[in-house]
């Protein structure tokens, strides 16, 4: 690895990303609950506060819907607010300013205003939160025209999102996973963005396309150095963005692979794996599949507490591998 | 002994006048009730190109409500912002807006405030620093507390209005708003205009206090109860709130009593109120008459004065009818356009 390029976790890398925006722009701003001197709950506004103040690292109450209105009030009339939802299920809270007023803002007014908005969503399950602190809603929102909805799966992206989503003029909606907070990788120095609606491919292969997000690119990874093994050829795109989406990316990846398999931790229906799937459907690389697409998604129940339980309710890189087995075997 | 010295006369009759008189100018007054004949004309003629299918969807009427937007919006700068309802139109028009672009929007076209996207329900004016109407109930209270949560952190000097109905009271949203204005000492003006009734529900059916005012107390700000049909008494409580909120300390609640004389909005059969009541708030407490009135009395206008501002309403009404009629639709090729903001 380059000697050059430090290693920082997951959540190091967002709030090196929040620093740097606030050092560039004294309209950036971070509100959320218990961000300041607790240093939020997953620490991933850790010390800010100290740097650079509590009117910038801005402690809340407890009012997830006010707070997000007030996000966007303050982003409609020339501030960036970043503001930190401490569970994304919390996002249910708020889904009115999110969904009625952040989303349609510009649109209701003709383009007269812009809200410059990022929300920050701690997401998905592994944890031992339970079922109403473990949930993967991101398709939610990727479901509303007007917010761009992103993942970032490694330390780097996510950084560099980040900052990319604090310069975007539109409301743009960051699901970050707790269980990658603690991951580290390789982030450079400085400023540097990657740009929102791109997808990324993470490792290159012949026999299959895995699409997949968030952790899911981790899992998927691990995954393909099995089936690697065995004599199959992974590809594993990282979506990094569910809206707006990066077909490109997938559609010539599919092309060239003949088979996809779409993996995720939200509840499967309904889905990004829908979304994928139906999108591949409509193209011209239907006509590329060998074998019918498949998707891996969470289970269709609420997260369970007990931690076998809860595993059992997500993909596993054994389901993963099974799923890739069973898709290239008797199609080549 | 030299004598007491005496107020002069002309002072001491002044010292007593009602407050709009002892602030603004005759002339000032005289574009006030130009302004609210304005309101009122805007709504009768969306009204009625309504009936006559020139304009589709729906619209909530404030008619009967003038007094309060003027007088709220009247001590409000250029600069100053304010967030509105869906029974906007008369705040839009207090705030500084062009009734025929306006008109323009509500006919859907695209030289109307939102170029057609928006409609009644979202008119707005960001120019004049109308933020918005608001098609959800207390949707636009917390934005209003992030408007000047801005004026404050950017040191801009600004005030935000938040207008809401009496249904709105009873919403998370208000609460949530309210709280954190007044722990945060921002400069915003909660403005709740009670007009009795959240669609059908009375707030004595819906609110658990009398005066919406009351639960001021609960986020530790004044409470200030009005009339809301008489002008004076509003632009006085809004002129106190925004002094206030300019001198950093924080927030005001002003509950403004009104009653809309139209149903809910156009598929209201009104079975929830009787004729006798609304026939009671239209002859007696119209805002309208009692402002033309005490300014006549005053001798601040006569007759010929109003005929003459009714005329030139009229003739703006027209115009502006006009103007939206012979205006061009959006391109429906164009109807992914403002969901996000275009790259330059």
């Amino acid at each position: 690895m380059d000697a050059m390029v430090r290693e920082l976790s997951y959540a190091q890398a967002i709030q090196e990303a929040m620093a740097l925006a606030m050092e560039a722009d004294e309209r950036v701003f971070l509100m959320g609950e218990d961000i300041g001197v607790y240093g939020g709950a997953f620490q991933v506004t850790g010390d800010l506060v100290e740097r650079f103040g509590a009117e910038r690292v801005m402690d809340t109450p407890i009012s997830e819907l006010g707070g997000a209105g007030v996000a966007v009030g303050a982003a409609m009339t020339g501030m960036r607010p970043v503001f930190e939802f401490q569970f994304s299920d919390f996002a249910t809270l708020a889904m009115e300013q999110i969904v009625n007023q952040a989303a349609k803002m510009r649109f209701m007014l003709g383009g007269e205003v812009s809200v410059p908005l990022v929300m920050r969503f701690p997401a998905g399950s592994g944890t031992g939160a339970a079922a109403q602190h473990s949930q993967s809603l991101e398709a939610w929102l990727g479901h509303v025209p007007g917010l761009k909805v992103i993942q970032p799966a490694t330390p780097h992206d996510a950084k560099g999102m980040l900052l990319a989503a604090i310069e975007d003029p539109d409301p743009v909606m960051i699901f970050e996973h707790k269980l990658l907070y603690k991951m580290k990788g390789p982030v450079p120095e400085g400023h540097y963005t990657v740009p929102i609606g791109k997808a990324e491919i993470r490792r290159e292969g012949r026999d299959l396309t895995i699409v997949a997000t968030s952790i899911m690119v981790h899992k998927a990874l691990e995954a393909a150095e099995t089936l690697e093994a065995e004599g199959i050829d992974v590809e594993v795109v990282d979506l990094r963005t569910i809206r707006p989406m990066d077909k490109a990316t997938i559609i010539e990846s599919v092309k060239k692979t003949s088979r996809l398999l779409c993996v995720y931790e939200a509840v499967k229906t309904l889905g990004i794996g829908a979304e994928v799937s139906a999108m591949i459907a409509e193209s011209e690389a239907f006509d590329y599949l060998d074998a019918p697409v498949v998707r891996l998604g969470g289970a269709e129940t609420p997260i369970p507490y007990n931690p076998e339980l809860e595993k059992a309710t997500v993909p596993q890189v054994p389901d993963i591998i099974a799923a890739a087995r069973g898709l290239v075997q008797g199609t080549r | 002994m030299a004598a007491p010295k005496r107020a002069q006369p002309e002072a001491a009759v002044r010292a007593n006048l009602p407050f709009i008189y002892r602030e603004y100018s005759p002339e000032q007054l005289r574009q006030v009730l130009h302004k609210m004949y304005l309101i009122r004309r805007f709504e009768e003629g969306a009204e009625e190109c309504y009936m006559r299918g020139l304009i589709h969807g729906t619209m909530h009427l404030s008619i009967g409500q003038e007094a309060s937007a003027m007088g709220i919006c009247m001590p409000l700068a250029e600069h100053d912002q304010i967030t509105s309802t869906h029974r906007g139109h008369g705040h839009c028009i207090a705030k500084g807006a062009e009734v025929k672009k306006m008109f323009a929007e509500f006919f859907g076209k695209t030289t109307g405030y939102c170029k057609g996207r928006g409609g009644s329900m979202h008119i707005a004016d960001v120019a004049k620093g109308n933020l918005g109407a608001n098609g959800i109930v207390a949707g636009g209270i917390p934005i209003a507390v992030g408007a000047a949560l801005s004026a404050k952190r950017m040191k801009t000097g600004k005030v935000v209005v938040s207008f809401f109905g009496d249904g709105a009271n009873n919403e998370g949203a208000f609460h949530e708003a309210l709280n954190m204005a007044s722990v945060w000492k921002l400069p915003v003006i909660f403005v709740c205009e009670n007009n009795g009734y959240g669609m059908s529900t009375s707030t004595e059916r819906s609110t658990a206090v009398k005066n919406i005012a009351e639960r001021a107390a609960a986020y530790s700000m004044p409470g200030v109860i009005v009339n809301g049909n008489i002008f004076s008494e509003v632009a006085e409580a809004s002129h106190r709130a925004v002094e206030r909120a300019r001198a950093g300390e924080g927030p005001t609640l002003i509950e403004s009593k009104t009653y809309r004389h139209r149903g809910h909005s156009k598929s209201d059969r009104n079975r929830y109120r009787t004729k006798e009541e609304i026939e009671d708030w239209m002859s007696n407490r119209d805002p309208i008459t009692l402002f033309e009135n005490e300014l006549q009395e005053f001798g601040i206008i006569d007759r010929e004065g109003v005929e003459a501002i009714r005329e030139a309403v009229a003739r703006e009404i027209a115009e502006g009818i006009q103007f939206a009629k012979d205006s061009p639709s959006p391109d429906v090729r164009d109807v992914e356009n403002y969901v996000y903001t275009e790259p330059a």
